[in-house]
């Protein structure tokens, strides 16, 4: 493969627009379109220098012949490539990215500098265990952390994220019952619960039940009381809920739970509200995930990678998975894997994922925890809390706020479309926010508001970023309410309109091909290649 | 507290905005009895800077780091030498603090470097498509296994006994619970792969036969006779790759007619770091491409005519269809994923073909260095970059002196497969373009002597 077109521009790249300001090349200024590495790459470049080798033999019939496809970059080129893109991201050293449920908190680069130390960048994960003593002993004192800030029994470190955290803390529940010898079958889990909770149930092989929740957005105690039985393996819940609101049953629902046999998982998505200041563990809670990447800062990557260490009770602590870090009386660290669990853990349900976990996540974890302190993590709850229910008061006079008359929300604020002008909705809310210079909201989620808009905005935002993010809802959504038109076409200053995601879902095309088999990009064919 | 920007004013005045006389009324709904009053005992408090990196990087100095001397290890983690720009890159602050491109009109940055990830990962495993990345090599393996569940409403597994054993135990671990029945076992010290007998042993209940391609003992062999008997009975074969620099160099398994491909794609980009976070690489047939789990970019075109990038074919996924979900998974490895892609086009494909020779010609001066060891020989036939040495005696105490020595000198097939002291004196020795003569020579050298 030769590049298409190595200059990489496209005529339909100018095409469009707000005006008719359109430009030869399609940039306006420092906004700079940038065509896909096929298009200005090829395969006889390279931006590495090797040395010459003589060619390979010994291969038995199996060398690869066939041209493979895959365009190459001078150094140059591949850093302006990606500088490029990176400039069509919003981001949180941006501004403020208030999406809900998802704590986009600032991410200190103190974490970076750390992870980048070769003692632990440069580090093999089956490397002899007298050479890694202190990459166990960055496990264990960041467990040691976790354990004590949830107040919980044991720790499992190996999750790779969130959703994984929650298949740990499952298959936890489902080893307990069956040493009991019970097959009990059903979760209940609730509506407004993530997506993954019903999932990772469902991948686990339980049966998924709704959870009724009450007019002011809690658990309904006395419905689920009603339900519990001994087919229920246990309960799924989210605390604080995912719409912000603490459930304050929460020692009754466990109590309740457990009464009937049943095991108490708790979504730990929204941990930042309580870091600190409450402790999982004296609500009853039998296993949590805690997402790294959300409460204690590890960056979120453009989608991750994640990691979710899973708290776990004295009850299902016995079945957390292989492998994990043992600490001895001498001071030195041990890696408990298969081969020692039949003496060490011998009721472990097994093994999630090769090697460890996420190491490179817990030395930023760390790094930040150590950072903060316990004082300053207290202060991060209260900010992020206080900066949520600020928002909350701001703009619920504008703004739906469904569970606005529950009590103080905790980290994030709910709002609905309810108000906002026939034909308006909260996507139009959302992408006008766009246009403000905000990364907008969580949307649609929880489904058990009308057109949900879930802000989040942690305790990394000072309070002239969250008066200048309230003035500019405000004003969008009374353009939402007042049926401005222009709204309808936002975001009108962003790199893109607005994206046909039915067209996207409906021809896929999800890898790139030569132009004449390309469809959604006709008129490269119209260039020919070079 | 250097993170927060909250002065006491600014909360004394955002307080009394809310209608609160104090923080506590915010946690209001928490019952008395769990809400605690000051930072939890026993916990130091904040640190600066200056301490918490000292402190860090006393840890760090506790640990051997590959780069520190002769470094031999692989086994599902290679040591490759990373280009300074791909790290720089990754440290954009527009990558490495955005999030999942909900909103793609302000994350085109993202999706179009995972839709360039997606075609160039299709490229190298020689299928049609490729999602956006799983967590890592294990679990995209086990994904791929109830997802030929799913395409071929059958439960039974065939894993071959070259699949490394911990993806095998995270088979093993989810099989108890699905119901899915495997078929496994540990390899044997033979030159040859167990496929044949996979071949033969597929039956009418068979989903999927799954093999390591280069295998655990760092075999390759071809599988187009493993993909003829997969279609003769309705299977998928489910190809994993581990080392994605050897596709430079051998024929990849797509071409070779798998349904499906994963792997781990750290190798590219990503580096050790002790074991995570890695990048999982899923692959397969454009037929099969509504039953892959995962987050797929898709490109599409804006209201303005212009092309752009979107998630697509959400429909699979938990966020909407919650327990009908295709997998539970609900993030990718972006900013992994991001690494792989820049450090292959830097390579590209000239690169990437010169590199996987370097790493197959150091490999084989290596391995007839190490060969010539007293006791030592080489089980493999063929290899990429990596083969097993069988020893005198047992390995594992082996790798334990290499390392007083200064020498990590691969890793053992006793720490691999524990159970099994038929493969106790198997060493698998990883040798990439990182490896110096200098380093080999040392290798044979130790190894000389502590076998003496």
């Amino acid at each position: 493969m030769t590049a298409l077109n190595r200059a990489g521009w496209r005529p339909e790249m100018n095409a469009g627009g707000a005006d008719d300001n359109v430009t030869y090349t399609g940039n306006r200024a420092l906004m700079l379109e940038e065509p896909l590495i096929f298009e200005i790459g090829s395969t006889e470049t390279t931006g590495v220098d090797f040395d010459e080798v003589a060619p390979a033999v010994d291969l038995g019939g199996l060398a690869r012949s066939a041209p493979i496809g895959l365009p190459g970059l001078s150094e140059s080129e591949t850093v302006r490539h990606y500088t490029r893109l990176s400039r069509q991201n919003y981001a949180i050293d941006l501004g403020l990215f208030p999406l809900g449920s998802c704590t986009m908190k600032h991410n200190p680069r103190l974490n970076e500098k750390v992870a980048r130390m070769p003692g632990f960048a440069d580090v093999h994960p089956l490397q002899p265990q007298e050479t890694v003593q202190g990459a166990y002993a960055v496990i264990h004192e960041l467990a040691e952390w976790l354990i004590k800030l949830t107040g919980m029994y044991g720790v499992a470190m190996s999750p790779k994220a969130g959703a994984h955290g929650e298949l740990c803390g499952i298959l936890c529940i489902k080893a307990a019952l069956e040493a009991r010898g019970e097959d009990r079958r059903v979760l209940l889990v609730p509506e407004s619960a993530h997506g993954t909770n019903p999932a990772t149930a469902a991948f686990a092989g339980f049966t998924v039940e709704d959870i009724p929740a009450t007019a002011e957005g809690r658990v309904d105690l006395a419905a689920l009381k009603a339900r519990l039985g001994p087919d229920v393996a246990g309960v799924m819940i989210t605390n604080p809920n995912t719409c912000g609101l603490f459930e304050r049953d929460m020692k009754a629902i466990s109590d309740a739970v457990h009464a009937a046999g049943g095991y108490v998982y708790c979504d730990g998505a929204n941990f930042n509200a309580i870091v600190g200041r409450v402790r999982p563990g004296d609500l009853g809670v039998d296993a949590m995930h805690i997402n790294l990447h959300k409460t204690f800062s590890t960056p979120h990557g453009g989608g991750g990678p994640g990691s979710g260490p899973v708290v776990l009770s004295e009850a299902l602590a016995p079945y957390g998975p292989l492998p994990f870090v043992a600490r001895y009386a001498d001071g030195s660290f041990k890696l408990i894997e298969e081969e020692s669990a039949g003496d060490e853990h011998p009721e472990t349900f097994g093994r999630m994922t090769a090697f460890h976990g996420q190491m490179g996540m817990f030395t930023r974890a760390l790094t930040y925890i150590l950072s903060h302190g316990a004082d300053g993590l207290k202060q991060v709850a209260e900010d992020a809390v206080l900066n949520a229910n600020y928002i909350l008061r701001n703009l619920d006079d504008v703004l739906d706020a469904p569970f606005g008359a529950s009590g103080p929300c905790m980290h994030e604020a709910l709002f609905s479309d309810k108000g906002l002008a026939e034909g308006f909705s909260t996507l139009d809310v959302a992408k006008g926010l766009i246009d403000e210079g905000y990364h907008p909201m969580t949307v649609y989620f929880p489904l058990v508001v009308h057109g949900a808009m879930l802000v989040e905005p942690t305790e990394t935002e000072s309070k002239a970023v969250l008066d200048q993010f309230i003035g500019a809802l405000r004003s969008i959504a009374l353009r939402a309410k007042n049926g401005d038109p222009a709204l309808k076409t936002a975001p009108h200053f962003a790199p893109r309109a607005r994206l046909d995601e039915t067209l996207a879902a409906r021809k896929p095309v999800l890898a790139w091909s030569e132009p004449e088999v390309a469809p959604g990009a006709p008129s490269l064919s119209e260039i020919g290649g070079s | 507290m250097r993170y927060l920007p909250l002065t006491s004013d600014d909360r004394a005045a955002m307080l009394a905005a809310v209608g609160a006389s104090s923080i506590d009324d915010l946690f209001v709904d928490v019952p008395a009895e769990a809400r605690l009053d000051g930072p939890i005992s026993g916990l130091p408090n904040h640190a600066s800077e200056l301490a918490v990196e000292r402190h860090m990087a006393a840890l760090a100095r506790k640990n051997v780091a590959a780069g520190d001397g002769p470094f031999f290890l692989g086994a599902g983690a290679y040591r490759h030498h990373v280009p300074s720009s791909v790290d720089h890159l990754i440290q954009r602050g527009e990558f490495l603090t955005a999030y999942t491109p909900y909103q793609p009109e302000i994350a085109q940055g993202t999706l179009q470097m995972l839709f360039e990830f997606q075609s160039q990962v299709a490229r190298l495993l020689g299928t049609d498509v490729a999602n956006a990345s799983m967590y890592d090599g294990s679990t995209a393996c086990w994904e791929a296994v109830v997802m030929a569940r799913r395409v071929t409403r059958r439960n039974k597994a065939l894993l071959s006994n070259g699949l490394h054993p911990h993806y095998r135990s995270v088979a093993r671990t989810m099989a108890k619970y699905t119901g899915d029945v495997l078929v496994e076992g540990d390899p044997t010290l033979e030159a040859g792969t167990d496929w044949a007998a996979l071949a033969s042993a597929i039956d009418k209940e068979t989903s999927c036969v799954v093999v390591q391609y280069p295998d655990i003992l760092g075999r390759i062999d071809d599988m187009s006779a493993l993909v003829s008997a997969c279609q003769a009975s309705g299977a998928l074969l489910i190809a994993v790759v581990t080392e994605p620099v050897a596709l430079g160099l051998i024929k990849s398994p797509g071409e070779m007619g798998a349904d499906i491909v994963v792997g781990e794609g750290q190798s590219l980009g990503v580096g050790l770091q002790f074991g995570g976070p890695y990048v999982g690489l899923f692959a397969c047939k454009a037929k099969y491409v509504r039953q892959m789990p995962g987050r797929l970019c898709g490109e599409t075109v804006d209201a303005n005519g212009k092309r752009g990038f979107v998630l697509t074919l959400s429909t699979r996924e938990q966020h909407i269809r919650r327990e009908k979900a295709t997998s539970n998974i609900c993030t990718n490895s972006g900013l992994c994923a991001l690494a792989f892609s820049i450090h292959m086009t830097l390579l590209g494909e000239a690169g990437l073909r010169r590199l996987a020779a370097i790493n197959h010609d150091r490999a084989r001066s290596a391995a007839a260095e190490l060969a010539k060891v007293p006791g030592v020989s080489v089980l493999n036939n063929n290899y990429f970059n990596e083969f097993t040495l069988l020893l005198p005696t047992a390995a594992r105490p082996v790798v334990h002196q290499l390392a007083e020595k200064g020498v990590l000198g691969g890793v053992s097939l006793g720490r691999l497969f524990p159970e099994n002291g038929g493969l106790a004196n198997g060493l698998v020795v990883a040798v990439t373009e990182t490896v110096t003569e200098e380093d080999i020579a040392a290798f044979a050298a130790a190894l000389k002597e502590v076998l003496a």
